[in-house]
């Protein structure tokens, strides 16, 4: 029974099965067939239609470059723009001798070495059929020369595009910056789709530090092409995203008064807004013009601008590194409260140098004479510097150097530009590690005063003096407040909110110090005071460049460069604190003459609206 | 031994033929084969620029896979059915082990680094897969109880979720596809299929309405290149202009501009079909469909030949699964499917698919080869 429902089961089995062979081959030529109208459809209905694609060819996928965000200052003035202008470009796959149209454009239009050289460092990192810029920015007269000649000159044309300009030029180079073209390094380090239609990015200052941010993102055309490369019709477009437009936290009023109070000097000055941490102006002098740079500055000026004495290109604000001289001495002067080493009343008695026991050599005081019997208040009013010998040494480097430390002494402040530098603060462990000796009792002596292996920068200066006048909420400045993208809007950077702890007794007996250097008899920069409503708070500082052997006076006649840089730190009003600033003067002799104005014209026009005229110059 | 020792008598008589009996090889198959192996050297030497070295490797993967063949053909197809479940299970733990420790290859999971040498599990699951389904329904013949179909639809999903968790959607297809034969050739019964046909159907709309936003965008993307046309719509756009400027007769050998202008990309693997049709137009691309048309119905009459259930089931769906290769292949260079990573079988350049589908061939060979006679 069971065999013969096996065999008819195998029957029924095998009955089945042949039925599925057939119907897969009845499905596989089916859907073999239908490929076959398919190819048919494309191959013999479609072939003229593709025959002229495939030789017209092609379709040509190009990058749009997204228009680069703006810059503006706090009150909404442009800073950097772009405007429209002429570029010359040549596409290198449809020239046919590249070095003999570059020859004859040279003639045509009178262009220089430069231009050619860098054109072909340009080619480099284009595509063959890239159009690759010979001139941006062409002048009228260019433009009509080279219209005229433009049928002897295939693969060469007129493009419209958007160059980068700086209207304050001089005055925002060193913050700002500027862009430049992409050269081949840089361009390694940048997202090759985003920037084949760019020929520009920020080379230094803020162009340099948000590029990410201002650049925006690039669009794209799908274009079909004939065979000369010449677009017949375009597919698909996707537009370009535009880069977020900067609002700077700079006061261009501010920034100007700044530079020109600097003329005639080589030197920086920092403004801060103390409860935010904005910068109002930021002033490196002497300083140059940027716009240049944006279409390839030629080699001479170049050379001049890097050769000339005063260092124009130099960000002193930023890089320049100074011993803070006296600046520093209510800083010391809060450690050793704060310490409980010293208090605010107890007066030691200056004779004008001070001595290590048992050793001749004199550390002497800046007054030959001596100030006498001195507490911190006079100490810092008069600058006296045997005091702070005598200070630092009870301190001892240690101490010192923690406490400072939190002020941001010797530590970038993380400003919001490329570039900046740490500058020293000197400790045990760092005179070990740099110089290879051991820390000796005279260089804890000196660096109480600000001088010996203590490096600061201006903008370091600047935020010290801001931190100090906020009591101990550390200030960090910044300098872009507002990034305005196309959808939506971003903060700049936030404050850390860090906290040095301080008692506030010690910051007012300091405070009350700086506040005489300014509004008392003896203070060393008492001219600021007159015809002001408000009370500044500051501190001069005269850094030695030249250090004066024993036994020998300061030559007033001495060689300009070897003079003494001038420093001042100051903010106000001194009881409700705005505005801080510092001052660095090369060579300009002492800080309560050259530097204090400086500040105080900056000081002055910020907290009542009126122009430096108003201010009383000193002298 | 006697009864297959009668068989070569039986057969074939010529000296040749009793070689290639004694290599247990099947001489059709062989030839066709061959014949679209030679054609993969023509036209790889036009898509690699005449680029020697291609060709070189390519003739080495060849020789690897027909040698792998020639040692499946010798298997007894009784020792396959006894090593179905453990190759299975192999390959599963594999697979999970590419998900867990695998090197990210390409920007997906989908080799094994054994130290010697680099190794994907998803190809041996392409063939274990149907040898495992194939397994369970010579066990259990039709009809199927309701837990004995699940088991088999697990079976076929387990790996296939796997691999597409890679994700490798084109091979999920293809294991999915040769699992789902299986079940086809054992006799599912047509009312089921339709039934299940009917309910994927129905369910689409409601799938459709869950999905988010940028999931419909992307199933609308993978059914129209076009709205792509910087990723994988662009490769579309210009293999379309390859074939279609191809026209009857093709630009000739070493003819095709698409491709020598980098116009199109992957000429030499996944769109090689394009510089095939562009050079030797809608004539060569009948030529080459009618060889792999041959190529399956020779599969389909081992299949039908085949004398034992596992043997049926097996060999019909490894050729199921090798048609549906060539036509999801074709399909999508010529614009009708969705653009997935199947290279065209025996001809993309690339080496891991070639040695499967010749295994898969070397199955047949032997299921052909070890007949046992049966007088009618």
């Amino acid at each position: 029974m069971s065999s013969t429902h096996k065999i008819r089961d195998r029957l029924t089995e095998s009955r089945i099965f042949i039925g599925r062979i057939m119907a897969v081959s009845i499905l596989v030529t089916v859907l073999i067939s239908g490929l076959v109208a398919r190819l048919v459809y494309l191959q013999i209905v479609g072939h003229e239609h593709y025959a002229v694609l495939a030789k017209n060819n092609r379709i040509k996928v190009s990058s749009i470059p997204p228009t680069r965000g703006i810059i503006y200052d706090r009150k909404g003035r442009v800073l950097a723009q772009n405007l429209p202008s002429y570029s010359l470009e040549i596409i290198p796959e449809q020239v046919k001798d590249l070095e003999d149209t570059l020859h004859r454009l040279q003639l045509l239009l009178d262009l220089t070495d430069d231009v050619l050289d860098e054109f072909r460092k340009q080619k480099k990192r284009h595509k063959r059929f890239d159009s690759v810029p010979l001139l941006l920015s062409l002048t009228e007269e260019e433009v009509a020369k080279f219209a005229v000649a433009r049928p002897f000159f295939p693969g060469v044309d007129i493009h419209a595009i958007l160059v980068r300009y700086y209207p304050y030029g001089i005055l925002t180079s060193h913050v700002v910056g500027y862009v430049g073209r992409i050269n081949e390094k840089e361009l390694k380090d940048l997202p090759e789709a985003e920037y084949s239609g760019t020929f520009y990015m920020g080379k230094v200052g803020i162009e340099l530090a948000y590029e990410a941010q201002l650049h925006g993102k690039a669009g794209y055309t799908e274009v079909e092409t004939n065979a000369q490369g010449r677009p017949i019709n375009v597919l698909n477009k996707v537009e370009p995203e535009a880069g977020a437009n900067l609002s700077l936290t700079l006061d261009m009023d501010l920034q100007k008064t700044a530079y020109d109070s600097l003329e005639g000097y080589d030197g920086a000055l920092v403004a801060i807004e103390i409860k935010t941490g904005n910068v109002l102006a930021f002033v490196s002098h002497p300083s140059f013009d940027p716009n240049p740079f944006v279409n390839g500055i030629s080699s001479k000026d170049y050379k001049a601008l890097q050769d000339s004495e005063d260092q124009p290109m130099f960000n002193r604000a930023l890089r320049g590194l100074y011993p803070p001289g006296s600046t520093v001495k209510p800083f010391v002067g809060l450690a050793g409260l704060e310490n409980k080493v010293i208090t605010a009343n107890r007066s030691i008695y200056c004779p004008g140098y001070f001595q290590l026991p048992n050793v001749r050599h004199r550390f002497r005081d800046w007054a030959k004479w001596g100030h006498g019997a001195t507490n911190l208040n006079d100490a810092i009013t008069q600058s006296c510097d045997v005091y702070f010998y005598s200070l630092a040494l009870t301190l001892g480097i240690d101490k010192m150097h923690d406490f400072l430390q939190q002020f941001g002494f010797g530590e970038k402040t993380g400003i919001d530009l490329v570039g900046e530098k740490t500058g020293t603060l000197p400790s045990q462990q760092w005179k070990k590690a740099a110089k290879k000796g051991s820390w000796v009792a005279g260089d804890t002596i000196i660096t109480g005063i600000g001088q010996g292996f203590t490096q600061v920068s201006p903008v370091q200066l600047a935020r010290a003096t801001a931190t100090l006048a906020n009591r101990g909420k550390v200030v960090t400045p910044y300098l872009v407040s507002r990034l305005d993208y196309v959808n939506h809007t971003e903060a700049g950077p936030v404050q850390s909110g860090k906290v040095i702890p301080l008692q506030e007794k010690n910051l007012d007996d300091v405070i009350a110090g700086m506040v005489n250097v300014i509004h008392s008899a003896r203070g060393t920069a008492k001219e600021l005071a007159k015809g002001i409503q408000y009370k500044i708070a500051g501190k001069t500082g005269t850094a030695q460049v030249y250090s004066v052997k024993q036994n020998e006076s300061y030559n007033k006649n001495i060689d300009l460069k070897l003079r003494d840089h001038a420093l001042f730190i100051s903010f106000a009003p001194a009881d409700d604190p705005k505005i801080a600033v510092a001052v660095v003067v090369e060579n300009g002799g002492h800080g309560g003459t050259t530097a204090a104005p400086m500040a105080a014209k900056v000081i002055n026009q910020f907290l009542t609206g009126e122009k430096p005229d108003a201010v009383g110059t000193p002298q | 031994m006697q009864l297959e020792h009668r068989s070569e008598h039986f057969e074939s008589h010529s000296l040749i033929g009793r070689i290639f009996r004694k290599l247990h090889l099947d001489i059709p198959l062989l030839v066709f084969l061959g014949l679209i192996c030679l054609l993969s050297f023509v036209i790889l030497y036009s898509a690699s620029n005449q680029d020697i070295p291609t060709l070189e490797r390519q003739l080495a993967r060849i020789g690897l896979a027909f040698t792998f063949m020639t040692a499946l053909a010798h298997v007894n197809p009784y020792q396959l059915q006894r090593y179905s479940v453990g190759l299975y299970s192999l390959g599963i733990l594999l697979l999970v082990a590419v998900l867990a420790v695998g090197k990210i290859s390409l920007g997906a999971q989908r080799w094994l680094d054994l130290g010697f040498f680099r190794f994907q599990p998803s190809e041996m699951i392409k063939i274990t897969t149907p040898m495992m389904v194939s397994w369970y329904l010579a066990e259990h013949p039709f009809p199927l109880n309701w837990k004995q179909l699940l088991i088999a639809f697990a079976l076929i999903l387990t790996p296939t979720l796997l691999i597409a968790k890679q994700p490798d959607l084109g091979t999920a297809i293809l294991v999915a596809s040769a699992g789902c034969a299986v079940l086809f050739f054992a006799g599912l019964s047509w009312r089921f299929i339709s039934y299940s046909a009917a309910t994927i159907a129905g369910l689409m709309p409601l799938l459709w309405s869950m999905m988010h936003d940028y999931q419909r965008d992307r199933v609308l993307t993978l059914f129209n290149p076009e709205a792509d046309p910087m990723g994988r719509g662009y490769h579309i756009i210009q293999s379309k202009i390859a074939i279609g400027s191809g026209g009857i007769y093709g630009k000739g050998w070493l003819g095709s501009t698409q491709a020598k202008l980098d116009y199109l990309p992957e000429s030499s693997t996944d769109f090689i079909f394009a510089v095939f049709a562009e050079e030797f137009g809608l004539a060569g691309c009948l030529g080459l469909l009618i060889l792999y048309l041959l190529v399956i119905f020779r599969c389909l009459f081992i299949t039908m030949e085949a004398q034992d259930p596992y043997s049926r089931l097996l060999a019909g769906s490894l050729s199921f699964a090798f048609f549906v290769y060539v036509f999801v292949n074709i399909g999508m260079v010529i614009g009708i499917l969705p653009v997935v990573g199947v290279p065209l079988p025996l001809i993309s350049y690339g080496g891991t698919s070639m040695v499967t589908l010749m295994a898969s061939f070397g199955i047949l060979m032997s299921i052909q080869t070890h007949k046992k006679f049966i007088p009618h």
